[in-house]
């Protein structure tokens, strides 16, 4: 036995200026909300306020750094002066063939262009998706019990007026092209809260892309968002969010709760780019035979940032597979930590799971947690989960330099491919284009900023 | 507690250095645990004041500390500290002698395969074991050497100029809840010191066992391989069924100097109602080795993770561990590796196997800071699952800062295949057997690391656990 398994011992107590928030972050009442809906931010913001801050003793805040979630000060955004430059930006090197374009700027909708959407399927605003399928949002909306350690993060989201999108495609609605939705948010000490809901019916498939960024760099802001994607029987979903908000000041809070019914297939991306700190927690249900869940993330990691992402695989079911790549690079004094846990209840016999994080350290100072774990309750089942943690080898740089490519070059041919890996396992070439192209842009920066 | 008279007798008794015959007294420091108790064990020993103040700065720490279940098993919540007798040494009541022992127990014995001639050993000192366990059958060949082994209080007592220097070192009393208890009521275990440049041929060895109900075992065990040295240990451990829980929990600290080398092997094979929490930890200085090979079978609920703290530069660590949980048992084992030099290297091997409602999990921590250079860990985990209502968790913690090391964790979890037990019964192996068979082949790698009495005894442990699980 030894303590030395949770190594800092420090309870953090708060300061009392440690509000994080004094007011429910309700920006506009709206006559044409559901009484229910009322209801439940009621419930939530009560919530929120008895649920403790996370301290050093929670095992799900293991390793993260604390003083990261001390807010003072916060208050719900006020909506963005400049919405025609924010649009431009959106639109300028988004992937040509798309479904739909929203784009919200602090919590608010600034533009929206559908293209190419199947009959029958939904995608609303979450605001008059409410006020129009009240009852298809409720069945689905913020259902899952927080078990990542974000329950309070998750009471302030559900507290809240939102901003995202409902997706909803009906049985049979089938759609390859991605709908994209642009997340902006800015301004000093500012609050956002993105929610994206998507419902995939029996053999439906839609794919989504969430796009976080800053409006201005260097503000103080805090996205708490959350994601609930359902697909039920035969349904797809592919939902990818691409994080790329300011590295100054900038956090970024997302919980992902997925849930994959009979023969439902879901791939869920991670890509983080920006953000001064990121919690990502996804939380990944197969419910019933069959269901099929892959996790990828990919990580670009410089300056002081910390990326901490927290998974849990929950098979539920017989014969359910589910697969996780994580793959982070990490440079200057960043630090990522992955936590991620597979649990294969009792009598979800047959089940096939599978974890992998690997870590690329490129400098001195970086630092990377890994905590993969396997709670395995039943029979006939194949698990692993693999943890890597090393540098690029003088061989490789070696390799490329006898062809005549400088080291420098050498090291981001190498660092984007490792990333590349978990991107390639996505759908869709041009998305793909898409978010490796804002990978490379990254890589850019860091050598502007060496 | 006991009252001045007797405390004068226990001092003229230890005076007169009744210590290795300790039939001869009869002690039991009573039921609960308080600063009495303390004193009561300390007066029983004659104890320096410095290790008497150690002590009691250490019961203070465990009645401060929490449980740690915030991370591990409630079944922790079910130890009862005042219903534990914290100190109990011949004379008083070995509650049931050896004939009063329940059949199945003794049939156990036997068929753990320990030879005649130790069995002969253990029979002639078995009343002693409760809380003054100390093995003297090495002790004179190995004396002539150079070498010291004797149990805690001697060691302390007779040779403070060797061990306090390194005594709660390795491990901090305040390391844990349960390192602090240990601190505060340790009783036997091995002092060992091995002078510098001798490399100890045969392993040494202990054993331990618990013999009385609601009783508490706390031995205490340091190890200095001074440098260049050489030692293997080796400890085994039984205890009788009881229907009440029973502790088990010691303290072990190893101190490897430069360039020496430790072995500890452990087969813990405590009965069912054994709480074993244990908390172990060597210390490796320049270019030495320390390994740890760790064997669970026993006990209700085992929480144990050997660690390795690689003090100086080109240290090694490793870490060979086997965990086997039948019913109602839970071996929460694991391994620590903390790398506090260049181009220090840990190696962690742990395979588990579950038994019907049996639950076993791993936790570790690698931790290599930035500062240093060229350092490695490999980390295997690899459980296997036997019945469909067995448990398996796996809970690895690794930090990596810089980019001059390199660490791999991998980790499987499987069961044995139906093909596989088709194809052994189609040779004429029952179903029991075959099963026998794949988990004996499964942990055969690691068995081989034992040494060759243990490495037999092993595999007649996990066929005996293996009985009756199929089918």
């Amino acid at each position: 036995m030894s303590i030395v398994l949770t190594p800092m011992e420090e309870t953090i107590t708060l300061e009392p200026t440690e509000v994080w928030l004094s007011n429910p972050p309700v920006t506009e009442s709206d006559a044409a909300t559901p009484i229910w809906y009322r209801e439940l931010q009621e419930k939530s913001w009560e919530r929120f306020k008895e649920l403790p801050v996370p301290t050093r003793t929670n095992q799900h805040w293991r390793f993260a750094d604390l003083k990261m979630i001390r807010f003072a000060d916060l208050a719900s955004a006020a909506s963005a002066s400049d919405s025609a430059s924010l649009i431009a930006r959106a639109t300028a090197n988004r992937p040509a063939d798309f479904a739909a374009h929203f784009v919200f700027a602090n919590n608010r909708l600034i533009h929206s262009e559908i293209v190419d959407l199947p009959a029958g399927a939904i995608c609303l605003p979450l605001n008059e998706a409410l006020a129009a399928h009240g009852d298809l949002v409720r069945g689905h909306f913020l259902q899952e019990t927080q078990t990542l350690g974000g329950d309070k993060f998750a009471a302030l989201h559900g507290a809240a007026t939102l901003s995202g999108l409902f997706v909803h495609f009906p049985k049979g609605c089938v759609s390859e092209k991605p709908i994209l939705v642009h997340h902006f948010s800015g301004g000093e000490g500012q609050l956002t809260f993105p929610h994206t809901l998507v419902v995939a019916e029996d053999n439906a498939a839609v794919s989504v892309v969430d796009v976080f960024e800053s409006i201005t760099v260097s503000e103080q802001t805090l996205t708490v968002g959350v994601v609930d994607l359902t697909a039920d029987r035969g349904g797809r979903i592919q939902y990818v969010s691409l994080q790329n908000l300011s590295d100054n000041g900038a956090k970024h809070v997302q919980i992902n709760n997925t849930r994959a019914g009979r023969d439902a297939a879901v791939k869920v991306g991670f890509i983080n780019l920006g953000a001064a700190w990121v919690r990502n927690e996804s939380l990944n249900r197969m419910t019933d035979t069959g269901a099929d869940c892959q996790i990828f993330s990919a990580n670009l990691a410089n300056g002081i940032q910390e990326y901490d992402q927290r998974t849990l695989q929950s098979h539920e079911a017989q014969h359910t597979t589910s697969d996780l790549f994580f793959k982070n690079a990490l440079y200057n004094k960043s630090r990522t930590i992955f936590s991620g846990l597979i649990h294969v209840k009792p009598g979800a016999h047959h089940t096939d799971s599978f974890q992998t994080c690997r870590n690329l350290l490129g400098s001195e100072e970086a630092e990377a947690n890994s905590m993969p774990g396997l709670e395995i309750d039943a029979d006939q089942v194949k698990c692993s989960h693999g943890s890597t943690s090393g540098q690029i080898s003088d061989e490789e740089i070696f390799y490329l330099q006898a062809r005549g490519i400088p080291a420098d070059d050498a090291r981001k041919i190498i660092s984007l491919g490792f990333l590349n890996e978990s991107i390639e396992k996505l759908e869709g070439d041009e998305l793909k284009a898409y978010l490796f192209a804002a990978v490379e842009r990254k890589f850019t920066h860091l050598d502007e900023s060496a | 507690m006991a009252d001045s008279a007797t405390l004068e007798a226990v001092n003229i008794d230890q005076d007169e250095g009744n210590f290795s015959y300790p039939e001869d007294y009869a002690h039991d420091a009573g039921y609960g645990l308080n600063e009495g108790t303390v004193d009561y064990i300390s007066n029983i020993k004659g104890e320096a004041e410095w290790i008497r103040e150690f002590r009691h700065k250490a019961l203070k720490i465990f009645f401060a500390k929490p449980m740690p279940t915030h991370w591990a098993s409630k079944d922790l919540e079910n130890i009862i500290f005042n219903d534990i007798r914290y100190y109990l040494s011949k004379g008083q009541a070995p509650t049931r002698s050896w004939d009063e022992v329940p059949d199945d127990v003794k049939k156990t014995f036997e068929r753990l395969g320990i030879p005649e001639k130790e069995r002969k050993y253990l029979a002639g000192v078995e009343a002693q074991f409760d809380s003054e366990a100390a093995y003297s059958n090495v002790k004179e060949e190995l004396t002539k050497e150079g070498v010291i082994f004797v149990n805690s209080t001697e060691g302390l007592r007779e040779h403070p100029e060797i061990f306090r220097k390194w005594f709660g070192k390795v491990i901090p009393t305040g390391d844990n809840k349960f390192s602090a208890l240990n601190s505060a009521v340790f009783s036997g275990g091995s002092f060992i010191y091995v002078p510098p440049g001798l490399k100890v041929k045969h392993p040494l060895q202990a054993y331990f066992r618990i013999n009385a109900e609601n009783f508490g075992q706390f031995e205490r065990t340091l190890i200095i391989v001074d440098e260049g040295a050489e030692v293997t240990y080796m400890e085994g451990c039984t205890a009788p069924k009881f229907e009440t829980a029973t502790l088990h929990s010691a303290v072990v600290e190893l101190v490897a100097m430069k360039d020496a080398k430790i072995q500890y092997i452990t087969v813990q094979n405590w009965s069912n109602n054994v709480f074993n929490l244990v908390t172990k930890r060597g210390l490796a200085h320049e270019n030495a080795e320390i390994r740890w090979i760790d064997c669970n079978i026993g006990s209700r609920l085992t929480m144990k993770y050997p660690g390795v703290i690689m003090k100086g530069r080109k240290a090694r660590g490793e870490v060979i561990s086997i965990a086997l949980a039948n019913n109602g048992q839970h071996q929460d084992t694991g391994a620590k590796m903390i790398h506090a030099a260049d181009e220090t290297t840990s190696n962690i091997v742990a395979k588990s196997i579950s038994v019907g409602t049996g639950q076993s999990t791993y936790r570790g921590q690698v931790h290599i800071p930035k500062h240093l250079k060229g350092c490695k860990n490999n980390t295997e985990c690899d459980a296997l699952l036997i019945n469909s209502s067995s448990r398996t968790d796996t809970y690895p913690a690794i930090t990596v800062r810089g980019n001059q090391h390199s660490t791999q964790h991998e980790a499987s979890v499987s069961q044995v295949s139906e093909d596989q037990i088709f194809y052994m019964k189609q040779r004429g192996l029952s179903e029991g057997e075959a099963m026998s068979l794949s988990v004996n082949g499964f942990v055969n790698d690691l068995v081989r690391e034992f040494p060759m009495e243990y490495s037999v005894e092993l595999k007649r442990l996990i066929d005996m656990e293996m009985e009756g699980s199929v089918g």
